[in-house]
């Protein structure tokens, strides 16, 4: 590995959405709402595994990322992959509302000939860096785009997010292992730790636990937060910036169908779109 | 006897020669980089060569993470493990994101030799043919090996270049000009075609030989690029003799034979045989053995030949 010296060029093109915490709290608000009107007029999806994930994307895209949305391929843009693909709704909504779509171009999710596909598609929308939807693919992915980042002595850092069930993939132990390996330091994954997959609770499924001890013998630093608030997010994605020479996992406990009081904990939200009635109900919720 | 060049030996040079002419070239192995010779490129550009470990999966996502961040990436294993053991990550990350990665697998077919049934890639060709977007090329010697990997570095896109383990024959002079997804005429003829591609091509070659003695005048064509296929090429060859054998170092389904069929089918359809492995894997011996036993020798296309002849006259 090369030992360059990072040299973050500095241009007008870095923006950065500088949000108050009231700002957060409000524009995770409207990801919610975005995630249940979407999913609900699709009439499938995943809102569960959304919801659970949108402080931490609301938190890397509106306050931590330096990114463009005028110009989405910008060199040294953060990098930020999904890689549990099937919260593509969550995504989309922190795309659009910070610039990437139109916002009312979000209803055409699952839609054919829409550019928001079921799960994300690289070659289809503005602002997303990969294809996922088959899980485990996205930490290797993320390791190639932190060491292209090491090759071109630029500094933009990755940020891959996972859900637990996914760590039950093998192929997400060979990237953890592989980015240990490589001293990934600009590398950060986050486990949004939901507690629950497709078919029921992960501990009944296919336990995960100790989980951040995993982590921790795989070479990581790690940090188990509660993903729900931002202060904690922050401080954990400060950290690991501040941490060298090996990458940061940020164990993120959230709850599964944040924010509705009935999809919460719900296994049922999982993959399955509310229905007109259960969306009418949610969304007054998210007011 | 034809001199014999190790076409994963050239691919070794190869890389360092590209990796000279253009810095933006990565090069990742799993574990084997001694013996599909990517060693050569981490010897000489060790900043620029990853090794994965024993992580296939993995290794195909990071070469799509790089190449989706501008770098022209080459990831080698064996045929087997870049075919079978990460088929989900080739569709994702490299067919349906249409990245930059040259996946250049070596010990391809049954001539890996005594490793094996769990070794031997001989559904490769049908697995990487079944992904949209992909180049699929499988060289018949050194020669044109090296000319390959040099155009799949200048050409954008996801690739897969089929090498053997063994040793093989040279049927090219250094003047030859590998064009890509283009069929060679390499003799002519007027009854009946044979097509082939790899080690078969020698072979071809060989049984075209004695076919002439016994006054049947065989065209040899090889078609390096599986895909995408040189349509013209073969109508030609359908159009201009009476019948086609084609010979792969591949299972029956979805390689060479399959593919030229549904052109001929489609486009000019004459009566057609198939060397090949059939529906069967093949066990442990050395190279030649297997291919005696397996049928893929200069005489099994010959027969081919023979039945073929009977069947378009008739007489079969």
């Amino acid at each position: 590995m090369p030992n360059h010296k990072a040299s973050y060029e500095s241009t007008p093109e870095a923006n950065i959405f500088g949000f108050s915490m009231a700002e957060l709290r409000e524009m995770a608000r409207r990801l919610r709402h975005h995630v249940v009107s979407m999913t609900a007029t699709a009439g499938s999806g995943h809102p569960g595994g959304s919801l659970s994930a949108a402080d931490i994307i609301t938190t890397l895209y509106f306050k931590v990322m330096r990114h463009n949305p005028k110009n989405p391929q910008w060199a040294h843009r953060d990098r930020f992959i999904l890689s549990k693909g099937h919260a593509a709704p969550v995504l989309y909504a922190a795309l659009a509302e910070s610039g990437y779509l139109p916002v009312p171009e979000l209803s055409t999710l699952r839609k054919l000939d829409s550019r928001l596909q079921g799960h994300t598609d690289r070659n289809l929308t503005p602002g997303v860096e990969m294809s996922a939807g088959s899980l485990g693919m996205g930490l290797s992915f993320g390791i190639g785009v932190a060491l292209a980042a090491k090759l071109d002595g630029r500094n933009y850092r990755t940020y891959v997010l996972l859900s637990d069930g996914e760590c039950d993939e093998g192929q997400t132990w060979e990237a953890a292992l592989s980015a240990a390996h490589f001293k990934l330091d600009n590398l950060t994954a986050i486990v949004d730790c939901n507690k629950i997959q497709l078919s029921g609770w992960t501990r009944d499924i296919m336990n995960l636990e100790p989980l951040n001890q995993k982590w921790q013998a795989f070479g990581w630093h790690t940090i188990d937060i509660d993903g729900h608030d931002f202060d904690q997010i922050l401080a954990a994605l400060q950290e690991a910036r501040n941490t060298t020479n090996k990458p940061t996992v940020v164990i993120a406990h959230t709850v599964k169908g944040k924010g509705v009081s009935f999809m919460e904990n719900n296994v049922k939200f999982h993959g399955k779109a509310p229905t007109p009635e259960e969306a009418e109900k949610a969304l007054k919720e998210l007011e | 006897m034809a001199v014999e060049v190790s076409t994963r030996e050239t691919y070794g040079k190869t890389l360092i020669e590209l990796g000279k002419r253009n810095p933006n070239i990565i090069v990742l192995d799993a574990d084997l980089s001694p013996s599909t010779m990517t060693h050569f490129f981490a010897q000489e550009f060790p900043q620029r060569f990853f090794d994965c470990g024993l992580e296939e999966q993995n290794m195909i996502g990071i070469a799509a993470g790089l190449a989706a961040s501008g770098k022209t990436v080459f990831a080698s294993t064996f045929a087997i493990f870049a075919s079978c053991r990460c088929f989900d990550q080739l569709r994702i990350c490299l067919s349906q994101m249409g990245l930059n990665v040259k996946i250049v697998a070596t010990h391809g077919g049954i001539t890996v030799g005594e490793d094996g049934t769990s070794h031997q890639a001989i559904e490769d060709l049908a697995l990487y043919c079944a992904l949209p977007g992909f180049t699929v090329i499988v060289p018949a010697d050194a020669i044109e090996a090296a000319q390959a990997v040099k155009v799949a570095a200048d050409t954008y896109g996801p690739f897969y270049i089929r090498l053997s383990r063994p040793k093989t024959p040279l049927v090219y002079q250094e003047n030859y000009h590998f064009a890509l997804g283009k069929a060679i005429t390499m003799r002519q003829g007027r009854d009946v075609t044979i097509i082939a591609m790899g080690i078969m091509v020698a072979k071809a070659l060989e049984a075209s030989d004695t076919l002439a003695r016994q006054e049947i005048d065989c065209r040899v064509v090889n078609v390096p690029t599986l895909k995408p296929l040189d349509e013209e090429a073969i109508v030609k060859a359908a159009s201009e003799t009476r019948a086609i054998v084609v010979a792969e170092e591949h299972l029956a389904h979805g390689g060479l034979g399959s593919r030229v069929a549904q052109v001929v089918a489609r486009q000019k359809p004459v009566s057609m045989e198939f060397v090949n492995l059939k529906d069967k894997y093949a066990l442990s011996g050395k190279a030649d053995e297997l291919l005696q036993r397996y049928g893929l020798t200069a005489k099994d296309i010959e027969q081919a030949v023979r039945t073929v002849t009977k069947r378009a006259q008739g007489s079969l």
